[in-house]
């Protein structure tokens, strides 16, 4: 293929070392390449009519243009055989490039057998992920060279998990599970977008990406098993409040600015106002009714917004919380 | 020249039996109850023009607020607020109305030779549902604003505590004035065309507003339907679209597109009629290829109408979905790609003169190249995947929309001037305008192409310090843009106030239009035209007395399939 040969040594000429190209950030996934080869062949027949018309069209301009001793010259007003030929190359051209696409996308929506799998969680607006031990992070840790496969929902509206340096991207749609799969081709970080836009703090929806070196990945994971384990818990449920997303909402000091829930300091044990005009004291059952059905007995002043944690956090995990908040003061 | 001096003393220079449209009557009311299409015509442009400001003035306040990655000076709240309404109103307050319902309206009927359109009340009652559509957006501003984008997108739209109800109801509204001028249109081509005025007599122009009207009726009630189901959810909670409730959030997306792709159509297919005017008078030759052209508006219109999945690769439909839509959708680039070959075939051999209109029309071929080309990336799977919600898509669809809607709106606009106000505009400061604003426009949107492949998604308002630069190389273009277009207003008022009396034909054009006095007299021809086929210029010589263009008696006989005897009109 002339075409696709021309659209790959555009693509080392537009190469510009490991920080990626001036087109695109650098290739993390084995699905990258492709996708940018196919990008380059469509820059290639893009570019290549775009200028062939351009110039045509200014060579016609200064050529033809009306000036005194210069008249409309005679020429067809039709062509049968000219107008099909310039609908049916193009036609090729497209045909060629939807296929292109299309073997690509295959190769991006079938993921391989024994994929390591991780639960995605998007909600507004933080991510978490949970590994098949337990551990929930709020960035993405990858093995290096595997076949990962993300399982992911949505807690609220729908959000979109993207990851330029992938070349992925796939919807969170609340209700349904949706997923996307990629295996990685180099150790380091990349950020991690939303791209569906997903109200106030859409744009503060980012997570880094780490993708540990060979043999690195499995040890981690188990130290952080183990860290969850020994916490005592205060200090286990200061870290789920900041990895169960609590912290998007919930400020632990005054300033407030953003955050759609009320603030954790020193709201242990006080009498608060609710919604429908009762009032209640926040104590440890307070907290947990709240976490795991917190529409039931929401506070004055503040939305029914949050979702539930029921069948998310293990007993030991609420009772963390229960402690953290309590430890912020009464 | 002498030869031609001489014949004008047989040209068609036709005396004002009545006043024009503009001076016929008097006060507010001969303006408000008129049934004039030329009044209508009028009051629409000032109205979508306004729209144009508003939207035009939040563009350049989001462009500011990204020159720094933090808070510049919006909070998120206001910035997601801005850029809802820059595209509501920009898309259904401006783009979708602009060329059909301010330049179609006052020219559809001219230039097919007749008094008026089938239904005048009807076009007036289009206008006023426009401007009660108008007002629910206005209202939906001041009632705490919206922030769901344009695009309503359930279930955010469901659960924001933002006006998506008044904002709804626009839609919903604007969606019926948009739907009685297609049935307008589409009935006064059908059964007024005068004698002679046979289909493949009509102006290119009107062809691509009969497409259009073909999609504004179909389409439209879709939408229709699909905000008042939105509204039917946020208030009753039905459940259509709401998971919890056993709804399909993807649906709402199956319905918006429906409608919001063919959209898409409703506003560059009127953009490539008015440059296949410009083009061919401009280069004083019949346009290259009538019938492709004119199929092609009807092709794209059709296919337009099979492709709406193509916005949907990422959102779970089916892989099958995807790929059949992604198929699709390349067969729609094919009637495009033929219209701009044809366009440059017009030009070839012909005697090109660059008055601003023609100016825009260059442009506009430029800036759709480049936008109809990056669709094809997106059109592919594999691409639009890493593409899909990123700048890339912002690049496109401006480059689409405004350097093709926009630009074509502008130079038909152009185009038309003289005739709908009877005032020449100063030239050369009008084409300085056009080049001030093709330059700003590039430099405002081509940096977003690579900001996107970048991997910069779209409506946020902060954003990491890597895409920085291309930022603020966006907003400095957004800003001279700006100012090519105060300076395009400027030129355009300037001439109202001090401009030289129009002649009838200042661009030796041969559509009917230029047959009738500058402006119009209120019922468009003192005596019906002559229809003959509509891109001949032979007859057409430039006359020094009236600094315009008059048409000669001897046609000289150039026999072609278009050119037949001409037929007087019955009108």
């Amino acid at each position: 293929m002339s075409v696709s040969s021309l659209g790959i040594s555009l693509t080392g000429l537009l190469a510009a070392g490991n920080d990626g190209t001036i087109a695109f950030p650098s290739q993390g996934s084995t699905v990258a390449p492709a996708v940018d080869s196919l990008f380059y062949i469509i820059t290639a027949i893009s570019a290549f009519f775009f200028v062939l018309i351009v110039a045509v069209m200014i060579y016609f301009v200064v050529r033809y243009r009306r000036r005194p001793g210069h008249d409309v010259e005679k020429s067809p007003s039709h062509n049968t055989a000219l107008e099909i030929t310039w609908s049916v190359i193009p036609g090729l051209l497209l045909v060629y490039i939807f296929a292109q696409g299309f073997l690509t996308f295959l190769d991006m929506r079938k993921p391989p057998e024994g994929a390591y799998e991780i639960q995605v969680v998007g909600r507004k607006w933080s991510w978490a992920f949970q590994y098949p031990n337990g551990v929930v992070q709020n960035e993405l840790h990858l093995p290096l060279d595997r076949p990962v496969r993300l399982v992911m929902s949505s807690e609220d509206v729908i959000h979109s998990l993207f990851i330029p340096a992938f070349r992925v991207k796939q919807d969170l749609v609340p209700g349904r599970y949706s997923k996307v799969w990629f295996r990685t081709t180099k150790p380091g970080e990349y950020r991690l977008y939303c791209a569906e836009y997903c109200g106030q703090q859409h744009s503060t929806m980012v997570a880094d990406v780490i993708v540990h070196e060979a043999g690195e990945f499995e040890p981690w994971l188990q130290a952080e098993v183990d860290r969850m384990n020994d916490l005592p818990p205060a200090e286990l449920g200061e870290l789920l409040y900041q990895r169960q997303g609590c912290v998007q909402c919930h400020a632990i000091d005054n300033n407030t600015t953003g955050k759609v829930g009320p603030s954790f300091l020193g709201t242990f044990g006080t009498e608060q106002p609710l919604a429908d005009g009762q009032t209640v004291t926040v104590d440890e059952n307070y907290i947990r009714q709240s976490i795991l059905d917190p529409v039931s007995q929401v506070r004055a002043g503040y939305q029914p917004v949050m979702p539930t944690y029921q069948g998310r956090l293990k007993d030991r995990e609420i009772n963390a919380l229960v402690e953290f908040i309590k430890s912020l003061g009464q | 020249m002498s030869d031609n001096a001489s014949r004008t003393a047989t040209a068609h220079v036709h005396g004002h039996s009545e006043e024009d449209y503009l001076r016929c009557s008097h006060g507010w009311k001969s303006w408000a109850f008129t049934l004039d299409h030329k009044r209508i015509g009028v009051m629409y442009l000032i109205a979508i023009l306004i729209s144009f400001l508003l939207g035009g003035v939040m563009a350049l306040v989001l462009r500011a607020e990204l020159f720094t990655p933090d808070k510049l000076f919006l909070s998120e709240d206001m910035y997601n607020q801005m850029f809802t309404l820059h595209g509501a109103v920009m898309t259904f307050l401006f783009l979708i109305p602009s060329i059909p319902a301010a330049l179609g309206n006052f020219m559809l009927p001219v230039m097919l030779g007749v008094k008026d359109v089938a239904f005048p009340r009807m076009n007036l009652a289009s206008f006023y549902l426009w401007v009660f559509g108008a007002i629910f957006f206005l209202m939906a501003i001041l009632l705490g604003g919206l922030d769901t984008g344009w695009t309503f997108y359930t279930p955010y739209s469901t659960t924001t505590n933002t006006a998506v109800i008044a904002a709804s109801m626009g839609v919903f509204i604007l969606g019926f004035s948009s739907i009685f001028t297609g049935l307008n249109f589409l009935v006064t081509i059908n059964t007024m065309r005068p004698a002679g005025m046979t289909w493949f007599r009509m102006p290119l122009f009107l062809w691509s507003l009969y497409a259009t009207s073909i999609i504004q009726v179909l389409a439209t009630p879709v939408l229709g339907i699909t905000g008042l189901l939105l509204i039917a959810e946020r208030t009753l909670g039905i459940g259509i679209f709401d998971p919890a409730r056993g709804g399909d959030p993807v649906l709402f997306q199956h319905f918006f597109w429906f409608y919001s792709h063919p959209a898409v159509y409703i506003m560059i297919l009127p953009a490539m009629g008015v440059v296949s005017e410009l083009v061919s008078t401009f280069s004083r030759k019949p346009i290259f290829g009538y019938r492709f052209i004119a199929y092609s508006s009807i092709a794209i219109a059709l296919l337009g109408f099979l492709v709406w999945g193509h916005h949907m690769f990422v959102s779970g439909q089916s892989a099958l979905a995807a790929t059949v839509f992604s198929a699709l959708t390349f067969t729609v680039s094919i009637p495009s790609a033929i219209k701009v070959f044809n366009w440059l075939a017009t030009m070839y051999k012909g005697a090109i003169s660059l008055e601003t209109p023609m100016c825009y029309a260059l442009a506009f071929i430029f800036l759709f190249g480049i936008g109809g080309l990056t669709g094809l990336y997106l059109g592919a799977l594999a691409t639009d995947v890493h593409l899909h919600d990123t700048y890339f898509v912002v690049a496109h669809f401006h480059y689409v929309m405004v350097g093709g809607t926009l630009i074509a709106f502008l130079g038909g606009l152009h185009y038309w001037w003289p005739k709908m106000f009877g005032r020449m505009y100063n030239e050369m400061w009008a084409r300085i305008a056009c080049l001030i604003v093709f330059v700003g426009f590039n430099a405002t949107f081509f940096p977003q192409f690579v900001l996107g492949s970048r991997g910069m998604p779209r409506r946020y308002a902060r954003y990491d310090t890597e895409f920085v630069y291309f930022h603020q190389f966006s907003t400095s273009g957004a800003m001279l843009l700006g100012c090519g277009l105060m300076l395009c207003a400027g030129v355009l008022i300037h001439s109202l106030l001090r401009g030289r009396k129009a002649p009838a034909n200042p661009w030796g054009s041969s559509t009917l239009e230029w047959k009738c006095s500058s402006p119009p007299p209120h019922h468009n021809f003192d005596w019906p035209p002559v229809v003959s086929a509509p891109y001949q210029y032979d007859h057409i010589v430039y006359d020094p007395n009236h600094q315009g263009y008059v048409e000669v008696e001897d046609i000289p006989e150039e026999e072609d399939e278009l050119t037949n005897a001409p037929v007087e009109s019955h009108s």
